[in-house]
């Protein structure tokens, strides 16, 4: 069973770019390991970071159907900052997984706790009539 | 590097030829994990020389020389890496006896290599994709490309797998009996779900996945060479025929589900359903009845019916029941409610589900919607129908189901004059 793991974070404020080095350091030694882990465990389908919220534009096809960008976006947005697609026995990993991404380490070495988003990817498994 | 791909008859001698590869070359080794990794290897060595080179005189004797060629490089880098090299070396030298070519001794390994990757300290998934590799002879990147993961992380959860079974101490031999007798279901549930993945996911994107479905029938076509006493086993391979024969009426073009009683039947392959009855009817004879004969006798009884209106539901009614006293399977009670409902009236088949809302294994699981929506359809309830298909559609984790049951309750929006059932259970 497939899922998808969404980290968001805030436009403002949650800023990584602003850290102190070795926080910073600590952070994306922990994010590398976590993909090690689950690439050795055979769980890892796929992970991407994005982008900064400043690189995104909004997109939206014109009356011709050419692209209109937009590039303002409101201060509380939230924004995607990257994700993980893990295929895993039971929602329950999946969870257990997301739990421990929200816990990477921040500022001071404290965990985050930010909000992961958990939903299943449309992969099946296919109903079992036995 | 370019080559030509290996065509279809040597491909498939390959894939028969794989277990027994693997039979030898673990006989001479011992180590179930290096010895799979070998074959895996010396698999993909013909896959590349034998489109060029022609395939060998002896191919199996090629195979096993090249796969053990393997072992002992792997045995001497250990060796080396170890410092121990006499020892080590004349631990090797014992235990490889001279190349072993006993024809008979090769039917056994496919079975005992079943039901060692059947194990049961392995999930279904693991089981699955180790099965695929070391008895199906496919190689880490079409199983990987069958489920849509990228083939280090399919690598790494075959590894972890021959690491369980190792771990677990089984030893490399034929099961007794009795451990036959125990563990043959596990072995033929796996089979089972390799072909539900393939049957099920033959839609769009996937059209170019290796053919899963296709695999465990030839797989299950072994073992009932090998076993063809047991009833459960012809069993099993007639349900796999006897569904795989609507494989081309299942789906629509643009891969969209049509159910059974809109397919067209007669895209459904003859052959096949020849073929799964004349299985069905020798196994029934034998009078052991198991649950996979009993659904492979429903698949025939729809099979059998020209016209959708001739299916005999009274007698699927009755499988169903039969099926239920021999298993407390929730999936089982719900057919049971869409025959019952074919038989009796949809308010039969309502009273059926509700019995079935209390069951906790069945909690959340989309199936339980969309039948109660079909039957509420049935009985013209169509506002509470387009609630359940709509409730169904919100959780069920496929595409193509997902679109199905968001039309069917989209359908009965837009036309309140109740059409002719048709249910997903294609």
């Amino acid at each position: 069973m497939k899922y998808i793991l969404m980290m968001n974070t805030m436009r403002a404020g949650q800023g990584v770019i602003e850290w102190p080095k070795k926080d910073l350091q600590a952070h994306i030694a922990f994010m590398i390991g976590l993909n090690k882990e689950l690439r050795a465990s055979g769980e890892l389908v796929s992970a991407e970071g994005l982008s900064f919220p400043d690189q995104a534009k909004l997109v939206r096809a014109g009356k011709d159907g050419l692209p209109i960008t937009d590039g303002v976006f409101p201060e509380g947005k939230e924004f995607l900052a990257g994700y993980w697609i893990v295929d895993v026995d039971t929602p329950e990993r999946a969870y257990a997984i997301a739990a421990r991404a929200s816990a990477a380490p921040g500022p001071g070495g404290a965990p985050l706790n930010m909000p992961i988003e958990v939903r299943p990817v449309m992969s099946g498994p296919p109903p079992e009539t036995l | 590097m370019t080559t030509k791909p290996l065509d279809p008859a040597a491909e498939h001698l390959l894939r028969e030829l794989a277990p027994q590869v693997l039979g030898a070359v673990m006989r001479r080794f011992r180590d179930f994990a290096v010895a799979e990794d070998a074959v895996q290897e010396a698999l993909i060595a013909a896959f590349m020389q034998w489109p060029q080179e022609g395939i060998p005189e002896n191919p199996r004797g090629w195979l096993i020389q090249v796969a053990s060629r393997r072992m002992t490089d792997h045995v001497r880098s250990d060796v080396a890496r170890r410092h121990r090299e006499t020892a080590v070396a004349m631990e090797v030298e014992a235990a490889a006896p001279a190349l072993d070519l006993e024809p008979d001794m090769d039917l056994d390994d496919t079975l005992i290599l079943l039901f060692m990757c059947c194990h049961p300290a392995l999930t279904s998934p693991s089981a699955i994709a180790l099965t695929l590799r070391a008895v199906g002879g496919l190689t880490t990147g079409e199983i990987a490309n069958a489920f849509l993961v990228p083939e280090s992380t399919m690598a790494q959860r075959i590894s972890r797998a021959k690491q369980s079974i190792k771990t677990s101490g089984v030893p490399f031999r034929l099961p007794t009996p009795q451990e036959r007798a125990e563990r043959l279901p596990a072995v033929l549930h796996v089979l089972y779900l390799i072909f539900n993945e393939g049957y099920t996911s033959s839609v769009g994107p996937e059209l170019q996945r290796l053919d899963l479905a296709r695999e465990a029938i030839r797989l299950s076509r072994s073992v009932q060479k090998l076993i063809p006493d047991d009833a459960e086993v012809a069993g099993l391979l007639a349900l796999m025929l006897l569904t795989d024969a609507r494989r081309a009426a299942r789906t629509g073009p643009d891969g969209e589900l049509i159910p059974l009683t809109k397919q067209d039947r007669t895209l459904w392959d003859r052959t096949e359903i020849s073929e799964g009855i004349a299985l069905l009817t020798a196994a029934l004879a034998k009078g052991s009845v198991g649950a996979y004969q009993l659904q492979a006798a429903v698949a025939a009884v729809h099979d059998e019916a020209p016209r959708a209106e001739d299916t005999d539901w009274p007698q699927i009614l009755a499988l169903y029941e039969l099926l239920k006293r021999m298993s407390d399977n929730p999936m089982v009670t719900l057919n049971q409610a869409i025959a019952a409902a074919m038989v009796h009236g949809p308010s039969k088949g309502l009273e059926l589900l509700r019995a079935l809302d209390a069951d906790n294994r069945l909690a959340g699981h989309y199936r339980l919607d969309a039948v109660r929506a079909h039957l509420l359809e049935m009985a013209g309830d169509h506002e509470a129908a387009i609630t359940h298909y709509r409730i169904a559609a919100g959780r069920t984790t496929s595409i193509p189901e997902r679109n199905y049951l968001m039309t069917q309750a989209a359908r009965l929006g837009e036309n309140t004059t109740g059409h002719r059932s048709d249910h997903s259970s294609c």
